[in-house]
């Protein structure tokens, strides 16, 4: 018995609490420098969907997107957003900047249908937002203008595909 | 000798950034993330918030005395949990950006949510709140601008919801919900 409680006293508590202490604290530090790089630096966004085709394809894109630009109000005309979708605040999507505020937006109503034409101001704090593809894109043409606090960020470089690697210019659409 | 004075030096000044730097990140996640305290500024809110803000030239009234340079804003707790799923309830009092600008940041009560019909005050219409949207307003409804001029908000524009007053210490208290009757059609 004696020589279990020995053996007990023996082992090196110390040493192992103070190493798992300072793992945990290399994990948690990670964790914080990533949270603040996502949320004031630059974030990986995967697109679902059909509605930027053209650009962005429709089977799952990895893009990434810069805070910094969207907070200091650098947002222009032609540039691919992330924003919170005014119908759903947990979703994201992903568009074009077709007007800031101020600006006159004409957009067929219904694409199929040129003679369909009609014309908005955008207010003011807003922007005018469309996907590329206009027949399926859900987006300032059904909602209206969103305000530019919904902007979470500029879509601005392009990691997965692979064959479609680099970055993705400003108006670039026709 | 002075070597060694001088690496130590080195040593505690690399310590101390990097504890500075640690505590920065932590204070910088917690706020984004669990909870904030900001100041609140303006009338529009009147008996919940800066409720003895009387300031006159300079000098505010406290009850009889009269204190110069004093900050009379009420500082607040915001909690950030809510905006994991978005849930909200009738007569909260949330914080929002603007929606007309995007630096200003706003606090009113949330009166009625997606699917919602408002009444309007002082006035026979009525209005459909759109799914993903919500109406505020301020409880001093005479010097608040609001959504009865900028309309429903969109619900991605909420930043957090006020719980507790924390500052000045006399105004410690928990901020309630007030539901006021008869402004809401249930459909």
């Amino acid at each position: 018995m004696s020589g279990l409680r020995f053996r007990f006293l023996q082992f090196p508590w110390k040493t192992i609490t103070k190493d798992a202490f300072d793992g945990t604290m290399t994990v948690a530090k990670f964790l914080l420098v990533f949270h603040v790089s996502d949320t004031y630096i630059c974030t990986p966004t995967v697109t679902y969907g059909a509605s930027m085709l053209p650009t962005i394809n429709s089977t799952g894109d990895l893009l990434l997107a810069d805070r910094l630009s969207a907070r200091f109000g650098r947002i222009r005309r032609g540039d691919i957003i992330i924003a919170r979708s005014p119908e759903n605040p947990r979703k994201i999507v992903t568009k074009r900047v077709m007007g800031m505020e101020g600006d006159q937006v004409t957009f067929l109503v219904d694409p199929g249908n040129i003679n369909s034409c009609k014309s908005v101001t955008v207010p003011k704090g807003h922007v005018w937002i469309q996907g590329d593809n206009t027949y399926v894109s859900n987006d300032s043409r059904k909602y209206g203008a969103i305000p530019y606090g919904l902007i979470e960020g500029k879509a601005f470089f392009r990691v997965w595909p692979l064959e479609n690697f680099g970055s993705l210019s400003p108006g670039s659409h026709p | 000798m002075n070597y060694s004075l001088r690496n130590l030096n080195m040593s505690n000044l690399w310590h101390l950034t990097k504890a500075s730097l640690t505590s920065g990140l932590i204070a910088l996640t917690i706020s984004d993330r669990y909870a904030c305290y900001s100041p609140v500024q303006g009338l529009s809110m009147f008996p919940t918030f800066n409720s003895d803000n009387t300031t006159f030239l300079g000098y505010s009234i406290i009850g009889n005395m009269l204190i110069s340079h004093f900050d009379p804003d009420d500082h607040v707790l915001v909690e950030k949990f809510c905006l994991e799923k978005y849930k909200f309830s009738h007569g909260d009092v949330v914080v929002f950006r603007s929606p007309s600008n995007y630096k200003e940041i706003h606090i009113k009560r949330l009166v009625a949510l997606p699917g919602d019909m408002v009444n309007i005050p002082h006035s026979f219409d009525r209005v459909k709140i759109p799914k993903g949207h919500c109406w505020v307003e301020g409880d001093n409804s005479d010097c608040s601008l609001d959504s009865r001029s900028y309309g429903p908000i969109p619900l991605g524009l909420l930043q957090g919801r006020v719980t507790y007053v924390v500052w000045p210490p006399w105004r410690i208290s928990e901020v309630e919900k007030k539901v006021s009757k008869g402004r809401l059609l249930h459909y």
